[in-house]
């Protein structure tokens, strides 16, 4: 048959459209939420970086790493207290030198043994300069950290062979189930670091091809990794060798990734998705939650913490005073502001540690984080006072804005101060000009802790040139009391020294305490004992599900 | 007609090479470091920023590190995101699912839009016809997000006959519902559009001609005037098809729909300009040739347009 070009336009077209249809077609397994009886599905959203725990510093990741790697400890998802998991015991004589056993028969998912190696090599991988990962920064306590981060060239090479050496000298391995730990300084809270995400062990195939690894983890854990299809899901089940003393019910847990907060929940409604770690924005307002459903909602404080912080002094001199800072926090109504516009989302701070921290105290910032218009205005008219218009900054691509408006309007109002709340457009730019020390005023700050300790609260955001000090804070005192606290010889002795340097901040009030991060967490018919952790994930090894 | 595709195909390399440009250069010249925010309140490891810096060529010019990219694109390399995962893959995962929400889409748009068109055009001024006219001023005139979250809460939650959200598993049948309101503004023009051309057309003199030859109602309608009625839909459809496949940001938002849309969202919330600059380049290669293909069967419905 002849084909005039007329026709061969349309077939074409025909071609084209059913090509179209047919590449999407090959693919749909099983049904919609891909879930036998006792698998549940659980609300994920898109890593960051690939599912190394080196490279993993957010919580899209970190919930998933969490359930397919075992650590030295392992955190009590009530309390936050740490308890030896892979290790049998975790000893010092002087917090320098740390002898860590590990237990027997704890082994990967690829049946390869858990041994000393499996640790040393992996920390000594993820510290190594070349391999650039985002979370080297947690083995700097370890002695030889700096010989192995090396150079780099004008270019950002990693210059070959600048490193020092390969390995840290503090870490040694003594025989197959034991390694040694040497620290630059005493640190007497080490222990409580050792269930982190970045000090996971790896397997030995992992250094064979660590990309491959990235996109499909070999851990020690409860679950083991199935597949990863990103922007849809991430399928885990349980590994049947598990080691660990609570076995998991269910037989495995899908990730369903959804880029839309309101998406995610309007499927939980509809008891199409079994657990979701953290309600939207929409769901809490008005408690819609309660009404929507019932009483499959949990509360769960967990340990990020929000705070304004003041630019540095070079930066911005007008709050040198510290009675103006004080003054400014003393005119700020938490407990309204929390009710108001969190839903109860929040608790009020009134220190600078979270309350999921064990040894935590509360009051340690006193009336100074206690809403008090007399107090406030009396303090405020002995200083000098600011000149000209106070900016509060923070990035727009959150849900900041009602409570930084909120909050300006509490320092109008009460001091008289022109607060002007102001947008960044992203996270990276309003990070960026804080990390470069070019923004003035005030700024929003927050705190999502590693690992619940009292020192990890302190520590990185107010000694005297820490990583997270954005107001350049510096106290003799303070440093002189964290350590102390550090080289103290028991954890209980340094736990009272943190607490100590933590009551020494009202006097400087270096960042205003605001509030305590709730996770509200919701969870469908599908499932029932529930329980979130201080971090923010779901604790896969307590879910059951009901039919 | 090989020689005007021939054209058309070259006219396409500056095209191209002009928007993959503009998008890369924009892209990373936002203000800001983009690995700033990535690791919560403390700056990254100078490792990590320098092994990244070097990844995406940040250091260089921003003319040699687009030359660099555009090179590694005319390999058919595509980069790699933040994540470490391939563009193209990327790509690859993402375009079929949006191509068949666009075809479910483009069915409905036809199905129902030309449907009632004609309806309303063969019966000017009839209750059909004024239900059509007012039923698309209410469609037109609301959101797509109002009506894909009414249309969700009442389907999906509370009666149960689609699924909430199509995730993973994006079979025809769960993008029914995401493809009607996706459809559901297009569908209000061609409706409207259909209405009028036809109506037009009926009091033409070919028309009149073919009703004097004695020739059967629905030989007139379905022949001699629907052909010519249809060429201004036609031309709507395709273009409206090619802005399909660029994906729907606000539905598959709503509806969970791992297309280019969400891709698109994430990759600029995230920063990740290797994907946008990657997604935006194929979108625009369709785009183009959509748009060829839609002056293609222009000339195939009306004889008198000659690609020649």
């Amino acid at each position: 048959m002849p084909v005039s070009p007329r026709r061969s336009v349309l077939l074409g077209t025909v071609a084209l459209a059913l090509a179209l249809g047919a590449c999407g077609g090959g693919d749909d397994s099983g049904d919609a939420a891909g879930e036998s009886d006792n698998v549940v599905t659980v609300r994920g959203c898109n890593p960051q970086a690939a599912f190394v725990p080196a490279n993993s510093n957010e919580v899209c990741s970190g919930d998933i790493l969490d359930q397919v790697f075992s650590f030295l400890v392992r955190y009590d998802p009530e309390n936050g207290q740490p308890s030896n998991e892979i290790a049998e015991e975790i000893t010092t004589d002087d917090n320098l030198t740390w002898t860590i056993r590990l237990e027997d028969g704890w082994t990967f998912h690829d049946g390869s043994p858990v041994t000393a190696s499996s640790f040393v090599d992996a920390w000594n991988w993820a510290a190594l300069g070349a391999n650039a990962t985002l979370n080297s920064y947690f083995f700097e306590p370890i002695q030889g950290y700096a010989e192995v981060q090396g150079e780099f060239d004008e270019e950002g090479n990693f210059i070959e062979g600048s490193a020092a050496a390969e390995t840290m000298s503090g870490l040694e391995v003594v025989d197959d189930r034991t390694f040694t730990v040497t620290l630059t300084q005493p640190e007497s809270q080490f222990r409580m670091r050792l269930g982190y995400t970045a000090f996971a062990p790896l397997p030995e195939s992992f250094y064979e091809d660590p990309e491959a690894f990235g996109q499909h983890p070999i851990g020690t854990g409860p679950f083991q990794f199935d597949s990863w299809e990103p922007n849809i899901d991430v399928r885990l089940s349980a590994y049947p060798d598990y080691n660990g003393e609570v076995k998991p019910n269910i037989d495995g847990a899908i990730y369903r990734i959804y880029e839309n907060d309101d998406a995610a929940y309007n499927d939980l409604q509809a008891d199409q998705l079994d657990i979701m770690p953290l309600l939207p924005t929409s769901a809490l307002a008005g408690d819609t939650y309660r009404i929507d459903l019932g009483d499959r909602f949990i509360e769960r404080p967990t340990g990020v913490f929000e705070t304004i912080t003041f630019a540095p002094s070079t930066v911005d001199d007008r709050f040198d005073d510290p009675r103006i800072r004080q003054a400014i926090s003393m005119s700020i109504d938490r407990p309204e502001i929390v009710e108001q516009i969190f839903s109860g989302a929040r608790t009020p701070a009134n220190g600078w540690v979270s309350p999921v921290v064990p040894g935590f105290q509360d009051g340690a910032c006193g009336d100074f984080c206690t809403y008090n218009e007399t107090a406030a205005q009396a303090l405020y008219a002995e200083t000098d006072g600011i000149e000209g218009p106070l900016a509060l900054s923070y990035n727009a691509d959150s849900d900041h804005k009602a409570w930084v408006d909120a909050v300006c309007i509490d320092i109008n109002t009460t001091l008289g101060i022109e607060c002007v709340p102001t947008p960044f457009v992203d996270l990276a730019t309003f990070r960026d000009q804080i990390t470069n020390r070019q923004m003035g005023g005030m700024f929003r700050t927050g705190w999502q802790m590693d690992y619940p300790s009292l020192e990890n609260f302190l520590v990185p955001i107010f000694a005297t040139g820490a990583s997270a000090n954005d107001g350049d804070y510096t106290n003799d005192d303070f440093d002189e009391l964290v350590s102390q606290a550090a080289a103290a010889s028991t954890a209980e002795e340094g736990a009272e020294l943190y607490l100590q340097a933590e009551r020494l901040l009202a006097a400087d009030m270096p960042a205003i305490p605001l509030w305590h991060r709730v996770n509200i967490a919701g969870y469908s018919s599908h499932v029932d004992n529930v329980r979130i952790t201080v971090f923010q994930t779901v604790d896969l090894l307590s879910v059951t599900t009901t039919d | 007609m090989g020689r005007y595709v021939a054209r058309r195909l070259l006219q396409m390399i500056p095209v191209v090479i002009g928007t993959t440009l503009i998008i890369y250069t924009l892209v990373w010249s936002l203000p800001g470091d983009p690995f700033a925010g990535r690791c919560g309140a403390r700056p990254c490891p100078p490792a990590y920023v320098a092994a990244m810096t070097d990844k995406y060529n940040l250091d260089d010019f921003w003319l040699v590190a687009y030359f660099k990219y555009l090179g590694n694109l005319l390999t058919g390399d595509f980069g790699e995101t933040f994540q470490g995962l391939s563009v193209g893959e990327e790509l690859l995962r993402a375009y079929p699912t949006t191509a068949k929400l666009a075809l479910v889409a483009i069915a409905f748009e036809i199905l129902i839009g030309i449907g009632a068109g004609i309806l309303a055009g063969l019966r000017r001024g009839s209750y059909i016809d004024n239900l059509v006219l007012v039923s698309t001023l209410v469609v037109v005139s609301i959101p797509v997000f109002v009506i894909g979250s009414v249309l969700q809460l009442f389907l999906g939650m509370r009666w149960g006959i689609f699924p909430a959200t199509v995730g993973g598993d994006a079979s025809l049948y769960n993008l029914i519902l995401p493809g009607f309101v996706l459809a559901s503004l297009s569908l209000a023009y061609v409706a409207r559009l259909t209405r009028t051309s036809l109506a037009e057309n009926r009091r033409a003199d070919y028309v009149r001609t073919a009703v004097a030859k004695g020739l059967p109602q629905r030989r007139v309608i379905g022949v001699h005037t629907m052909r010519n009625s249809l060429i201004p839909v036609v031309t709507f459809i395709g273009a409206d098809f090619g802005a399909l496949l660029g994906g729907a940001i606000v539905t598959e938002g709503i509806f969970n729909v791992p297309g280019v849309g969400n891709l698109i969202f994430r990759s600029i919330t995230a920063r990740d300009g290797v994907m946008v600059t990657g997604a935006v380049t194929v979108l625009v290669l369709v785009f183009l040739l959509v748009n060829l293909l839609v002056d293609l069967i222009y000339g195939w419905l009306d004889p008198r347009i000659s690609h020649g």
